[in-house]
């Protein structure tokens, strides 16, 4: 949502730039596609008239118990983790519903191309757990790869369309990458530490939310339409529902996970 | 480069490859020549490596069930060896590279001797047809530059060990180098199988070959597909220098031998009078020699084993006319029966095909070493069947295991047919050490003990038929689920005799008398010229 924020943000500023529309296919290093692209273009989509879908997850049954993660070989790491740690791939909140949701259009957008957000997208390894664990980026956007740990960590992403990338980080450093081609979800893991994994949502456009301690999420300033809306968990699979949404009209649904 | 070398290959094969070469020289650029150039490498593809990498490349040939490392899947586009950034595409060379010389850490061999130069380009060109990646339209990807090894003495080499430790290579590869870092049970390829950190002690099994550049080459590029990540973001993010980064790659080059080893036929029991060490880290074994021993997956019985752990040992004898004792030295990156392996047991059992349900089953076992030798001396060069004998001809075995820390004697009569020996007075004594990933085992018995019917009489001057068995417990092995040889022999070094110590001293004397006499002559003859005044310089004549 934070990305989402920063690119309203951003609509009235003319530094919006293309995304590379070559279809490469590689994840490439950040920051060089966004620097290199010539023709600067406006927000293509008449904020005057947009709508918004927005929603959130619930759960229904009783949460899984989270399998708590044995740190003892990186004492760094579980020093950071007072109270033990556990596995995140399922995390309920109080209000009964959600987090870790990826929620996206799917289809339905018209043919229209979006600026590529100047801010990256921000991964953290602390703890030697992702933060966030799930989350959106725009195709071409910088993904910046962050270690807090100051220990070896190596981030490696393992989509099926995009190229991979396999980078060792063994000290406190930030790398940049990006990714070229739309794909959902690009998983993400450490082989130091093999209970470290994380999964990234990677879109064309900016229709993009992952829930959060609320359960909620947000789909602004989208072209009055017909779309299909996806949301993703990854342990609990990928729902979609159908909205129109009229101009200037906000569309509130639920989507609705059970307990397996 | 590869159109280039696939040209002088093909002018040497002749005439009937010229119209091969048409293809070849010039990118094709009509449709029929497309499809003609693919089918060329589709047909050598089909022959030659479908086997393993199944017909539609997917890596899931007949034989892929039985193989670990599993055959590469090409529809991913993943390389291992590339001169390109990680996630990269690689170069035609790279791929060639892999065909020519073969992966030897896996099964995958060299093709270079087997297929011609044409219909290696040609299976190259194939390959990339296989995955979307390698569209046409697709800019070609980016060679690396590399640079070349510093020069450096023994400060570059203690940097490349610091180096070693500070970027932490030895979280997967061990502290000694030897794969057994505290990650390596949970590697995983990009297909989830289980796949070992390397063993940098033995460079004769990289992929990508041994040297200094190619394992440099490694570091910078990382293994796509594989958990090996990409150091490169260190250099361009001024964390270590190009340089430090070759230091580390010379560093994992000293931890193998200058040459590969070669396995010999007998190994060598010097005979010792100051009696036999005392246990396999008397530093009385570092003066005898070591004899490789390859080993290789049981695949005759079953259940048959395609993935043993434990790839070659280490042998060194001696004896001191009463009793042989014997060094067995190997790798194994876990000291079984150990629960952080479990996982890595359980990711084999679920690829690897078994030939029986035990190769699910999760009880613990414990490391074994088995050494063979024939329960009688045979006549002649005749030995028992190498796979633990028959029942005309039964061996005699030792056989160690890890938990709990002992040794029995045993005849076999084949592989499923173990007696171990009971009531022996004079039995096999073991001592053993595990190391960060090595077992070192002393195996010490008399020569001749009172049960000869069952006991092997260990004679001098004359090999003795020797085989050995490894079994890694964490990986699942027991049984006929093991690392064989072949048979090799031990050859007890006969007592000294007495001319042995007389001729040298006799020698030594006949040429300190030579030489006097030499000496002696040609004083003589100089004096006699200088009496004669000629031929002498005036600075001697003072």
């Amino acid at each position: 949502m934070s990305k989402l924020g920063g690119l309203v943000a951003g609509v009235g500023l003319s530094a919006w730039v293309l995304a590379g529309t070559s279809c490469g296919g590689g994840a490439e290093r950040g920051g060089e596609s966004a620097a290199a692209a010539g023709a600067a273009v406006a927000f293509p989509v008449d904020t005057t008239s947009a709508a918004a879908i927005n929603g959130r997850v619930a759960f229904v049954g009783s949460r899984p118990a989270a399998a708590r993660i044995d740190m003892s070989e990186e004492p760094t790491c579980a020093q950071k983790h007072p109270g033990g740690a556990f596995v995140e791939a399922v995390l309920v909140n109080d209000n009964g519903t959600l987090r870790n949701v990826f929620v996206y259009v799917k289809s339905g957008l018209p043919a229209l191309t979006f600026p590529v957000p100047a801010e990256p997208v921000e991964i953290d390894q602390n703890g030697c757990v992702y933060s966030p664990r799930v989350f959106g980026i725009q195709t071409g956007q910088t993904l910046s790869i962050r270690n807090s740990d100051g220990l070896l960590h190596n981030i490696k992403a393992l989509p099926t369309t995009n190229r991979p990338f396999n980078i060792s980080q063994p000290t406190t450093m930030t790398t940049m990458r990006s990714f070229a081609t739309a794909e959902v979800m690009v998983p993400l893991e450490c082989n130091v530490h093999s209970w470290m994994n994380a999964y990234v949502g990677v879109v064309t456009h900016p229709y993009f939310s992952t829930t959060g301690a609320d359960g909620s999420f947000t789909l602004r300033r989208l072209p009055p339409g017909t779309y299909v809306v996806e949301a993703w968990h990854e342990r609990y699979g990928a729902q979609e529902q159908t909205v129109t949404v009229g101009p200037n009209e906000t569309k509130a649904i639920t989507f609705t996970f059970r307990a397996s | 480069m590869v159109r280039r070398k696939g040209t002088a290959s093909l002018l040497l094969a002749g005439a009937a490859a010229l119209a091969a070469l048409a293809a070849f020289a010039a990118p094709p650029n009509r449709q029929g020549d497309v499809g003609a150039d693919r089918e060329r490498g589709r047909e050598v593809y089909m022959k030659w490596c479908a086997g393993c990498h199944g017909d539609e490349g997917r890596g899931d040939g007949p034989a892929a069930e039985h193989l670990l490392p599993k055959p590469r899947d090409f529809t991913m586009a993943l390389y291992q060896v590339r001169s390109t950034a990680t996630g990269q595409l690689p170069l035609d060379e790279d791929i060639l590279r892999v065909v020519n010389e073969g992966m030897p850490g896996s099964s995958m061999p060299g093709w270079k001797a087997v297929l011609s130069g044409a219909e290696r380009a040609a299976v190259v060109r194939y390959l990339k047809t296989l995955s979307p990646d390698f569209a046409p339209a697709t800019a070609p990807p980016a060679a690396l530059s590399f640079g070349s090894a510093p020069r450096g003495g023994d400060a570059a080499a203690l940097e490349g060990r610091d180096l070693y430790r500070r970027i932490e290579c030895w979280k997967c590869h061990g502290d000694s180098g030897r794969g057994d870092g505290t990650s390596a049970p949970t590697l995983k390829d990009d297909l989830g199988n289980p796949i070992r950190a390397a063993d940098l002690t033995q460079n004769w099994t990289f992929n990508g070959g041994g040297t200094a550049p190619d394992i440099y080459r490694v570091l910078r590029t990382g293994m796509d597909g594989t958990p090996m990540p990409s150091f490169g973001d260190l250099i361009e993010g001024r964390i270590i220098t190009d340089e430090q980064l070759w230091r580390v790659a010379q560093y994992v080059r000293s931890l193998s031998p200058a040459e590969p080893p070669r396995a010999r036929d007998v190994v060598r029991a010097a005979r010792v009078e100051a009696g036999l060490p005392s246990g396999p880290d008397d530093s009385a074994w570092a003066s005898v020699e070591r004899y490789y021993y390859p080993l290789v997956g049981q695949v005759i019985v079953r259940p048959r084993w395609f993935a043993p752990m434990v790839s070659g040992l280490w042998v060194q004898a001696l004896h001191d006319g009463r009793a042989l004792a014997l060094r067995v030295t190997w790798h194994d990156p876990s000291q079984s029966p150990d629960s952080s392996w479990n996982v890595w047991r359980a990711r084999v059992a679920a690829r690897m095909g078994a030939d029986d349900s035990a190769a699910a089953d999760s009880t613990p076992l414990p490391d074994r070493l088995a050494v063979q030798f024939p329960a009688r001396l045979p006549a002649g060069l005749d030995r028992p069947y190498f796979l633990m004998g028959s029942v005309e001809e039964p061996v005699y075995l030792w056989s160690w295991e890890s938990e709990p820390r002992s040794a029995v004697e045993a005849t076999a009569r084949g592989a499923d047919r173990l007696e171990p020996l009971a009531g022996l007075t004079d039995s096999v004594a073991t001592s053993s050490t595990y190391d960060h990933g090595e077992w070192r085992v002393q195996f010490t018995r008399a020569l001749s003990t009172g049960d000869s019917t069952n006991q092997l009489e260990f004679v001098t001057g004359r090999p003795i038929p020797m085989a050995f068995y490894a079994w890694d417990g964490s990986n699942g092995e027991t049984g006929a689920r093991m690392a064989v040889g072949s048979w090799s022999a031990v050859y007890l070094a006969e007592p000294a005799r007495a001319s042995t110590y007389l001729s040298p001293a006799f020698a030594m004397l006949a040429t300190a008398g030579l030489g006097l006499t030499v000496i002696w002559r040609a004083q003589r003859h100089r004096r006699k010229t200088t009496d004669d005044g000629t031929d002498i310089g005036t600075s001697e004549a003072e």
